[in-house]
């Protein structure tokens, strides 16, 4: 590979870059629809990538990790869940503080698993499909977590699309007080919503320490989690949507890391830059085409108080 | 059966006694934390709180005190302004790393010069930097809509690719052969942010953090601007209504609090730091908001605040040389007390029921004793 970038592979690798932001994305889409906004998504995926990536490590299985991964994310999103729906406190500043514990906590934790070798994850073997010509290569030959990510937004878009299920949860999203009137648990719903992001959340991080990396290193996350709160706007609360954000902003990391190993005469720092640059100027995009109104649920960051 | 009921109106003593009172149960919480770790929490909690300010060694830690609080008063207090104003600006370690950048940048430009003009004009360079890195999420915000928490934080990491490429190109002392990182602006005597009174670590930051925790208790007492702040916070359409202009509002409290940000990063670069490297930022930036938060966004709540998170880093600092406490136990432990405090905050609002619904009954003083049903 002298200076050259071969596209295959950077659509191949755009799909791994990608997933854990958007398993992220997907799991605080739910969240918003439910009326919660949770900024404690980076703290929840560095929580999982290091819970994750030691019980892969300690237990050699990846799934005990991934599994571990989730526990771990839903059970830091609970801690948001009963501050801001039990004891009402604000959401912005519960969600700031669980990230900002929670990049404490994982780096306490990951203290000693520091450049320790995890266990790798196998491709999914799709036999005759895996090896067609650049077909087999870019879409049937990644790890099971990647076709998970994908089937999860469909799932998440058949689930508040068609079920009865989804439907109260975007009822408790855009008007609290006229679901509660109508008998729906309206705490009972955001907590379970706030519980799924952070699994995802989790799931997300734990994709990062055990596959994409793969091994435990401080501040893993690099802002993911942020990204993936971005994509939530860009996506307009929509999963289909965030699938594109995500593998949008996948594809420009996975581009500028080739640039830069490809000796491009830009800067380092302006490449490494990137991904950030780009997300303010499709936050900028995407606001300025919603000016009026908006799709946002509209009890977003709302507080819920049923007072009798 | 617990129930919440809402106050008619917040609690003055809850609102006061809250941090206390998180601060003690993350005292609680946090020993239960180091124990898990396998320290004895008592001798923990006690290297961190009791040592630094009446131990053998409390002449060197209260020096450092005012070194660590300076720039966390400076930043929260710039924070503060806009979260009453329910403006989030989150990106104050970026604001904080351009303006020691920017103010760097112009002081080497005129090295090796001895005028005295030099540090002022390196001050005035740091707080623009900060106040020119807050417009951007300002001005996206006031003139597309976009969302001034993600953008600020998006900042934050394009500023430290920024800090990165000063640190090992355009800023990099030339006579350090090989190594990345500026001149020392500290030993450079028209740049140096030195220690005003020997033995205390109060540094020209010191001064600025006082003069701005006065300056936004006379604005927030006595300016309108200060009750447009306000107004805009407790009651937006309100605030509307009594024509207080959104977008000004926006444009002053990012850009004050990147001003106050870039001002900590300057008087960080040249005193304590030193110079510009690559790991400059530590994180002032984040630990402000709790800051900002624990001191019930009121300018000397903030000051207080602010000499007890400084107590935690030097303290952090004392157990991890005596104890072997690992440094990242004390940012979980920061972000626990923000935790604590966001939920003793409900008492400060409402009032604990036990019981079904009923008839309101007289209670004693708020919050205590509360009657079991």
């Amino acid at each position: 590979m002298t200076g050259s970038i071969d596209p295959v592979l950077l659509v191949a690798s755009l799909m791994v870059a990608s997933t854990p932001i958007l398993l992220a994305a997907l799991g605080e889409l739910v969240a918003e629809r439910s009326g919660v906004l949770n900024l404690g998504v980076e703290g929840m995926m560095i929580t999982g990538a290091v819970v994750g990536f030691i019980a892969a490590a300690s237990s050699g299985s990846v799934w005990l990790g991934f599994g571990a991964a989730v526990l771990g994310g839903a059970a830091l999103a609970l801690v948001f869940g009963v501050l801001t729906q039990v004891l009402l406190s604000n959401q912005v500043a519960t969600g700031l503080a669980l990230t900002l514990f929670g990049l404490g906590l994982a780096s306490l934790l990951g203290q000693g698993w520091v450049g320790i070798k995890g266990p790798g994850l196998a491709r999914v073997d799709l036999g005759p499909l895996s090896d067609l010509p650049v077909v087999g290569r870019v879409l049937f030959s990644h790890d099971p977590v990647v076709y998970l990510s994908l089937l999860l937004v469909l799932l998440v878009w058949a689930f508040l699309r068609l079920t009865r299920a989804g439907l109260i949860l975007r009822a408790v999203g855009e008007s609290a007080e006229a679901a509660h009137a109508l008998g729906y648990p309206v705490r009972a719903v955001r907590l379970a919503a706030i519980a799924f992001g952070g699994a995802c959340a989790g799931l997300g991080g734990a994709y990062l320490s055990l596959v994409r990396v793969p091994q435990w290193t401080d501040g893993l996350t690099a802002g993911a989690g942020w990204i993936a709160l971005a994509i939530v706007v860009f996506a307009s609360w929509r999963p289909g949507r965030a699938l594109v954000g995500a593998y949008l902003f996948g594809g420009i990391t996975v581009l500028q890391l080739n640039l830069q190993a490809a000796g491009a005469r830009i800067p380092v720092e302006l490449l490494s830059a990137s991904p950030y640059l780009v997300t303010i100027l499709v936050l900028v995009v995407i606001s300025r085409r919603r000016e009026r109104g908006g799709d946002a649920p509209a009890d977003l960051a709302r507080p819920f108080h049923a007072s009798a | 059966m617990i129930r919440l009921e809402r106050r008619p109106s917040p609690s003055r003593a809850w609102a006061a006694a809250s941090p206390v009172v998180a601060v003690l149960l993350t005292l609680v919480a946090g020993g239960l934390m180091f124990a898990a770790l396998g320290k004895d929490p008592v001798a923990a909690i006690r290297a961190i709180f009791w040592e630094p300010v009446f131990g053998e060694f409390a002449w060197y830690f209260r020096g450092q005190l005012l070194v660590k609080a300076a720039p966390l008063v400076l930043i929260a207090v710039g924070l503060s302004l806009g979260f009453r104003a329910g403006i989030w600006n989150i990106g104050a370690e970026g604001q904080y790393i351009v303006g020691a950048i920017v103010g760097a940048a112009l002081g080497l430009a005129f090295y090796p010069s001895d005028s005295p003009l030099i540090f002022p004009l390196m001050v005035a360079g740091g707080a623009l930097g900060g106040f020119l890195w807050g417009m951007i999420p300002a001005l996206l915000k006031v003139r597309f809509g976009t969302s001034e928490i993600l953008v600020s934080l998006m900042l934050v990491y394009v500023a430290e690719n920024l800090l990165a490429s000063a640190a090992v190109s355009w800023l990099r002392n030339p006579d350090a052969v090989g190594f990345p990182g500026s001149r020392n602006l500290a030993r450079w005597d028209a740049s140096a942010n030195p220690e005003l009174i020997a033995g205390t670590g109060a540094h020209w930051g010191v001064v600025a953090a006082v003069a701005a925790v006065i300056a936004a208790y006379a604005l927030l007492a006595k300016h309108q601007l200060g009750f447009h702040v306000r107004l805009a916070g407790a009651a937006p359409r309100a605030a509307r209504f009594a024509g207080v202009s959104p977008g000004r509002l926006t444009v002053f409290c990012l850009g004050t609090s990147g001003a106050l940000a870039g001002l900590a990063g300057l008087f960080e670069v040249t005193g304590p730091a030193g110079q510009i490297s690559i790991d400059f930022a530590t994180g002032y930036g984040f630990t402000a908001i709790i800051v900002a938060f624990l001191g019930r966004l009121h300018p000397v709540g903030i000051l207080l605040a602010g000499l007890l998170m400084a107590l935690t880093y030097v303290g952090g600092d004392n157990a991890a040389t005596n104890l072997g406490l690992p440094v990242a136990a004390i940012s979980a432990f920061q972000g626990m007390l923000l935790f604590f405090l966001l939920a003793v905050d409900v008492l400060t609002h409402f009032r604990v029921r036990m019981g079904r619904a009923g008839p309101v009954r007289e209670q004693p003083a708020p919050g205590v004793g509360e009657p079991a049903e």
